[in-house]
């Protein structure tokens, strides 16, 4: 078991889901109530799911080298490189993952009817009470959604955090990467071990989901 | 603030009173994207029904009046406060206006118990001082003993319930109910109309209801208020609009059937109201017409006195005129009659007793004869 490789997995999975709870939250709140424009903005949202991973990881390398638009800017700011480094492949999974933690809190915010939100209001509550007392405990079921998904996903994400990260131990290798080095280097019993384990978190994560959407009424997955 | 005091009449000083006062009085124009014309006051404790098809712009009314749709001209003043004004680019924010709204599919917070839609809307401080309140409220709509249900465990009854008890623990500065009780079966509307009467005679706040219900309307509010298209076409006690109609529009919106069109004439010495071959005595109105001038004219149903066969009195002699029966409905122990006349396609609708129906043998094809009560013919000018 490469212990260094599910501890890069897991902290990536975890960086992914906290960061992409606030964004999700708040682009999917948008993209439910937009009128205009929200076409593009969905497809846009959308674009990794259906992107080659290796496709999406490449310009994301681009991107991220030391002359590439971000890279550049991260360089200039801290003086090291995104590629291959952690903050690198992470911020590629906040990118690949973006659809994973939108989609599902949109659907539950599209679910909310308006009149509650009004109803809500015309009870004297702000906006602000208004979404942390009415909406966010009537979309709980597409966060949770929202938050497995992302997490088994990043876990499982092979083609972009390669082109990206590498396989750097401790940095950049993930479990889904050591488990194709394994493969590799001909260790099919310690690859089985390791997917083994993915596949237990996989399953965990979309029965949490099942279970609790199933508790919670709706489902968006 | 305003001079009081110096009203030249009591009607002025009523006016007065919903203008700056307590009330609430409302003036909102558009010309879209919904045209509104709108123009209306309603006093306190006053049930006011807004009445007419639906597209006619009633929910837009109540929503522009709770500050949830905007318009783009005009003013809005509850309780002696302004609550918009287009001119001066004033709108106070939904939560600042103090209004108790029912939706009409109810918009109970679905994971809150009854309890907590309620307890949102008590203001407060303190907790359990916010719990009382929410709970005295839920019982005064009767429902004790049900507070920790959640809205999906309540019948569709309870929920309207809860919806009041929530719009009223605001303390409102006025009520608006949009059709509150379209949602619900006919037994259970009946039951709820006649909790809503007993609740309003408690209430000393403007109280708004939008239904396409007439019968509702008239049964519950003490003022209607005809609305097509946006715009207000005439106000007033249901009595006095289901008599006095202003326009024929306003009659058929009012699904008032007796709408005639005549002419005024110089008969017998006198002004007399043209219809076919008939010249109609008219007890008030014709004045105002010159001879010659084509009107529509109107009469409520009530007024139209069926003449028993071969037993002929007094009242016979006012405004005799003779149709064809085209249409008998029976609907329980009334009897729905159309007459036809050989004049003019339009028809004469009254309502008489099955019985006596039976009693004059009256069916289909035959020719009978009634009375048009002349105090209760209703003169309408052509236009409008």
């Amino acid at each position: 078991m490469d212990w260094s490789a599910l501890f890069v997995s897991l902290r990536l999975a975890v960086g992914t889901c906290l960061i992409l709870l606030p964004v999700g939250l708040w682009l999917g709140r948008r993209l439910a109530r937009m009128r205009r424009r929200r076409a593009l903005l969905e497809a846009l949202v959308a674009l990794p799911l259906v992107m080659p991973p290796t496709v999406l990881g490449f310009y994301l390398m681009l991107a991220f080298a030391g002359d590439g638009p971000v890279g550049g800017f991260w360089a200039s700011l801290t003086g090291t490189s995104l590629n291959f480094s952690f903050t690198g492949i992470l911020l590629a999974s906040l990118v690949v993952n973006l659809p994973f933690a939108v989609q599902p809190i949109q659907r539950a915010f599209e679910a909310v009817p308006e009149t509650l939100r009004e109803a809500a209001w015309c009870s004297g509550l702000s906006p602000r009470q208004t979404f942390w007392r009415i909406e966010l405990p009537l979309v709980r079921s597409g966060v949770v959604s929202a938050l497995a998904l992302t997490f088994a996903h990043t876990l499982g994400e092979f083609g972009v955090i390669l082109m990206v990260g590498g396989a750097i131990d401790g940095e950049t290798r993930t479990l889904a990467i050591a488990i194709y080095d394994r493969v590799q280097s001909f260790d099919e019993a310690g690859a089985g071990r390791m997917s083994a384990l993915l596949l237990g978190i996989s399953f965990l994560t979309i029965g949490v989901v099942y279970g609790l959407s199933r508790r919670g009424g709706r489902r968006h997955v | 603030m305003f001079e009081s005091g110096h009203a030249d009449s009591p009607g002025q000083a009523l006016d007065e009173q919903a203008r700056h006062g307590e009330g609430l009085s409302v003036s909102l124009h558009q010309a879209g994207p919904i045209p509104l014309a709108a123009d209306f006051a309603c006093g306190p404790g006053e049930l006011l029904g807004l009445v007419g098809p639906s597209g006619s712009g009633k929910t837009t009314l109540l929503r522009a009046i709770a500050g949830l749709t905007e318009v783009a001209s005009g003013y809005i003043r509850c309780g002696g406060q302004s609550w918009f004004d287009a001119a001066r680019g004033h709108s106070l924010s939904v939560q600042a206006r103090r209004i108790g709204f029912v939706f009409q599919d109810y918009a109970l917070f679905p994971h809150l118990s009854a309890r907590d839609n309620v307890l949102l809307a008590v203001e407060g401080d303190d907790v359990a001082t916010r719990r009382t309140m929410a709970e005295a409220w839920l019982s005064r709509v009767r429902l004790e003993g049900l507070e920790d249900r959640l809205p999906d465990q309540l019948s569709g009854g309870q929920r309207q319930r809860v919806a009041v008890a929530r719009a009223l623990a605001r303390k409102p500065q006025v009520l608006l109910l949009d059709e509150p009780f379209s949602a619900v079966d006919q037994v259970t509307r009946r039951r709820l109309q006649r909790e809503l009467a007993l609740l309003r005679e408690t209430l000393t706040i403007p109280m708004l209801l939008v239904t396409h219900d007439l019968e509702e309307a008239s049964a519950l509010a003490d003022r209607l208020c005809v609305l097509h298209g946006g715009k207000t076409l005439q106000s007033g006690t249901p009595e006095t609009l289901f008599r006095t109609p202003d326009t024929p529009q306003i009659a058929r919106l009012l699904d008032r059937h007796n709408v005639f069109s005549g002419e005024v004439v110089e008969a017998h010495g006198e002004r007399r109201l043209a219809w076919g071959p008939y010249r109609l005595e008219v007890a008030q109105g014709l004045a105002a017409f010159a001879p010659g001038q084509s009107l529509h004219w109107y009469l409520p149903p009530s007024d139209v006195v069926l003449h028993r066969r071969g037993r002929p009195s007094n009242g016979e002699r006012e405004n005799p005129v003779e149709g064809r029966i085209q249409e008998m409905v029976v609907l329980g122990g009334v009897a729905q009659i159309t007459l036809a006349f050989d004049h003019g396609a339009q028809t004469l609708r009254f309502e008489i007793t099955t019985h006596a129906a039976r009693r004059n043998a009256l069916a289909r094809g035959e020719v009978v004869q009634v009375s048009l009560l002349a105090a209760a013919i209703h003169l309408m000018p052509d236009k409008g």
